[in-house]
């Protein structure tokens, strides 16, 4: 029987005359403990901390209860990496392999991972694995309890980045020494006398403007670069996690576009390649249905829209309508804001049956909504501002301590209180100083947290 | 065509680390911090004094969360779906007698408990350490109890059977490297263990524990009691080999118990300690000779002694304390303020000015407890290093 590696060639050969473009693949089969836990962490080699264990133990258990498979993972770079579990089936790890080089193209020509390339360079693995490599060297310098609490605070902020700034960013602009006043024409008569130097200028210090300028969404930017008393490899702990989380964000923001460009290169690819047997074509076919299917198991409802469906049945329909080169265009321009709300339309909502529910607080769950707006914003809900909501950095006193901003009328409501204050704890321990966080309570009046470093 | 992919099957260090597994023990380490935390609350229940089989407590725990920002809950969740249905169906039905808390769990994973094993030594060697307690050490006029044979040191002639093979062979190589002609092993080589009598002190220890149970000691000052005790106990047990307890309750009378019925006698009536003290005579008189035991008393009460009593209390405290190597009195002011001195504090508190190894705490909440332990233990320890 043939193996993966003396198929790949051929359905490559297959995607390049179909025109995908993609940086160099390595692919490694691994074993499938490996794939979850890369799964879990995020990246291949990661920073250790306790609560990838924590969700380590979930994803186990959903294993053992048969809930989650993970097929494949690929991190887009120069070259990408992916890889796929060695006990799949081979008709399955086709599939993956073609689904794969379709994640490969989108990650070349879609803008925001281009953009994160050209920020952060091709070599996002290797770069996380060295700074798993640092931390742990500051485990055994600074001590675990040191070690885990920068991490704590960086990790609980870890979709607080602006993506929309640059991964490499300069401090704030500080004000240029204000020009001596000009001279009164009276002393200008004088002013060559011997004796008669000008009086020492007030301020030679350039003088900063207020810190931050403006609301900073970056916390943690923010934090590594202003933190009164952070030393500097716990600034280097903070960048290292707001490094991971820009490179994140674009599979975060285009994951539908992303997962359903994938699914409709590996079904076009399968269905165009007539070199393999028809065996396995039939089980990577019955795999590919599997993955874009709208429902768990047997049922005809959901309350989750598969991505993978969703992006497919799009993509299909985008592709159909308008041509491979006009899918090409969308695909480097969008992420998935502007992707569903410009080719998700009522035609394609109504075949697929979208409508948007709402569980009431007895747990009356019912359909609220077909309408075609509504549905939009309901998939896009989740998704704003990397799942998370709108807190920025407002204030930073003269005696240090800083007032971060919680943007409620935007989310439309307030914090959880108790989480909050618990992250607010994490911040106080590396931040030193005392630290303040304004929100509002389940009335909307405004509600102010505040805690203190620990001695 | 130029190929751009690259398919390999090696990666043998894989199975042999797991990322996962590392940090799920450090987050049950945590866990465990966590529980140590309430240490207090957990171990006051249950009859662990005196009964050795049960040294491990289970304690059901939440998995911890590394919290984030989140927005609070909303009145109402919606999120959109796929399937059949008009607007207006219901999907799924109201639980009936669902409160507030229905329908917001929908978010994430499961909630699964984990099961935390203490074991109880560790619990208490953690609780040593954090509180820095000193060891204790037995009492230095304590006779000498029996010979122990202990090894001590390495001969070159001995019996066969104390042959110690490893360091003749060490001896043998020494050897043999700087001969020309070496032979595996001469007599030379041989070495043996050297066996030695010692005198061992006594490291038996009795620990008895009186409790008032006159009408006026509520359920609260006995649970306070009773974690005094167990804490007083377990650390002793850290330092003596085999730790005996007897549990004296009284009201105008005094009888021993099995420490199951100790904590649940009630008794009625007036109060006299002294009645307890004579039995606690007894029992040393009867049970455990000097020379063999080191012997404490832990005495809990609200503090009121019928005042007839007091000549008779005192005498045979007096009494007790030649024998014992300490006596600790705890005081119990659950929720009632009694600020005045009590019968029982001022007795003890003379007996103490006479040079007697008596300590009074009073508690009046279980943070008390700490302080108290401390204190016990602390004063031990001095007293034995001015011995």
């Amino acid at each position: 029987m043939a193996t993966l590696a003396e198929h790949a060639p051929r359905i490559e050969a297959l995607a390049q005359e179909l025109g995908l473009e993609y940086y160099p693949v390595d692919f490694e089969l691994v074993p499938e403990n490996f794939m979850m836990e890369t799964a879990v962490y995020g990246l291949p080699v990661r920073m250790p901390h306790w609560s990838f264990g924590v969700r380590y133990i979930h994803q186990l258990i959903q294993r053992s209860m048969g809930n989650s498979r993970i097929f494949e993972v690929m991190f887009p770079g120069d070259p990408c990496h992916a890889y796929l579990v060695d006990s799949n089936t081979l008709p399955e790890n086709v599939l993956v392999l073609a689904h794969v080089l379709g994640h490969a193209d989108f990650a070349r020509r879609n803008g925001l991972f281009v953009r994160s390339m050209e920020m952060a360079g091709g070599r996002i693995l290797e770069q996380a694995a060295a700074r798993a490599h640092r931390i742990d060297e500051a485990l055994t310098e600074f001590g675990q309890e040191r070690v885990e609490a920068v991490l704590d605070a960086a990790l609980s902020l870890e979709a607080h980045i602006d993506a929309n700034r640059p991964l490499y960013r300069a401090p704030y602009a500080e004000l240029p020494p204000p020009e001596p006043p000009p001279a009164h024409p009276f002393q200008e008569r004088y002013k060559d006398l011997p004796g008669e130097a000008p009086p020492p200028r007030e301020d030679a210090v350039p003088r900063r403007l207020s810190v931050p300028p403006y609301p900073e969404y970056d916390l943690l930017w923010f934090i590594a670069q202003y933190g009164p008393e952070l030393d500097g490899w716990e600034r280097d702990i903070f960048l290292a996690v707001r490094e991971e989380s820009f490179y994140f964000y674009p599979v975060f923001a285009c994951q539908i576009m992303n997962e359903g460009w994938a699914s409709y290169w590996h079904a076009r690819l399968l269905r165009e390649a007539d070199f393999l047997p028809q065996d396995l074509y039939v089980s990577a076919i019955k795999a590919h249905s599997d993955v874009v299917r709208p429902f768990a198991g047997e049922r005809q409802l959901s309350l989750v829209v598969n991505p993978y469906h969703l992006g497919f049945s799009m993509w299909e329909r985008i592709v159909e309508a308008q041509g491979i080169e006009a899918a090409r265009r969308i695909c480097s321009e969008d992420d998935d804001f502007g992707f569903v709300r410009n080719h998700l339309d009522a035609a394609l909502a109504e075949k697929l049956d979208l409508f948007v529910y709402e569980i009431a607080s007895d747990g009356e769950t019912k359909i609220i909504s077909r309408d075609i707006h509504a549905i939009h914003e309901a998939i896009l809900a989740p998704k704003f501002n990397f799942g998370s909501p709108r807190i920025a950095a407002t204030k930073m006193d003269v005696d240090g301590s800083l007032t971060l901003t919680h943007n409620h009328s935007d989310d439309g409501r307030g914090l959880d209180i108790a989480r909050a204050e618990r992250v607010l704890d994490y911040i106080a321990r590396v931040w030193r100083r005392p630290v303040f966080l304004q929100t509002a309570d389940d009335e909307g009046a405004p509600r102010e947290l505040s805690r203190r470093a620990p001695k | 065509m130029t190929s751009r992919i690259r398919v390999s099957a090696d990666a043998p260090w894989y199975d042999l680390f797991s990322r996962g597994a590392r940090d799920w023990l450090r987050h049950n380490q945590k866990v465990r911090q966590a529980v140590n935390e309430r240490l207090l609350d957990l171990l006051a229940s249950g009859d662990f004094i005196s009964n050795p089989t049960e040294r491990t407590v289970r304690v059901p725990v939440r998995m911890l969360e590394h919290a984030r920002f989140r927005l609070a809950d909303p009145q109402s969740e919606s999120g959109a779906g796929q399937g059949k249905g008009e607007v207006g169906d219901v999907l799924r039905p109201s639980k009936p007698g669902a409160g507030d808390e229905a329908g917001k769990g929908g978010t994430g994973q499961g909630e699964f408990q984990l099961m935390v094993e203490l074991k109880l030594d560790d619990l208490v060697d953690w609780l040593w350490e954090e509180l820095q307690l000193p060891d204790l050490k037995p009492k230095p006029s304590a006779a000498i109890d029996e010979d122990e044979i202990v090894r001590e040191g390495i001969s070159k002639r001995g019996i066969r059977a104390r042959l110690d093979r490893r360091l003749t062979v060490k001896e043998a190589v020494k050897r043999r490297a700087i001969q020309s002609e070496p032979v595996p092993f001469v007599d030379d080589d041989l070495r043996f263990r050297q066996l030695k009598q010692r005198p061992r002190r006594a490291t038996n220890a009795v620990v008895m524990f009186g409790l008032d149970v006159s009408a006026s000691m509520t359920t609260v000052e006995r649970q306070l009691a009773k974690t005094f005790f167990f804490f007083a106990l377990q650390g002793l047990r850290r330092q003596y080999q085999r730790v005996e307890t007897r549990f004296i309750a009284h009201t105008t009378d005094a009888w021993e118990f099995s420490e199951k019925d100790f904590f649940d006698v009630t008794g009625s009536g007036g109060t006299m300690a002294s009645s307890a003290f004579r039995l606690a005579l007894d029992l040393l008189d009867d049970h455990y000779e000097a020379a063999q035991y080191n012997a404490y008393l832990f005495y809990a009460s609200d503090g009121e002694n019928s005042t007839e009593d007091r000549p008779a209390a005192g005498a045979s405290l007096q009494a007790l304390a030649e024998r014992l190597n300490y006596i600790g009195y705890l005081e119990t002011r659950a929720g009632t303020v009694r600020f005045a001195q009590t019968d029982m504090r001022s007795l003890m508190d003379s007996l103490a000015a006479s040079g007697a190894p008596v300590g009074s705490h009073i508690v009046s909440e279980k943070k008390d407890i700490w302080q108290a332990i401390r204190q016990f233990f602390v004063r031990q320890a001095d007293q034995e290093a001015r011995a």
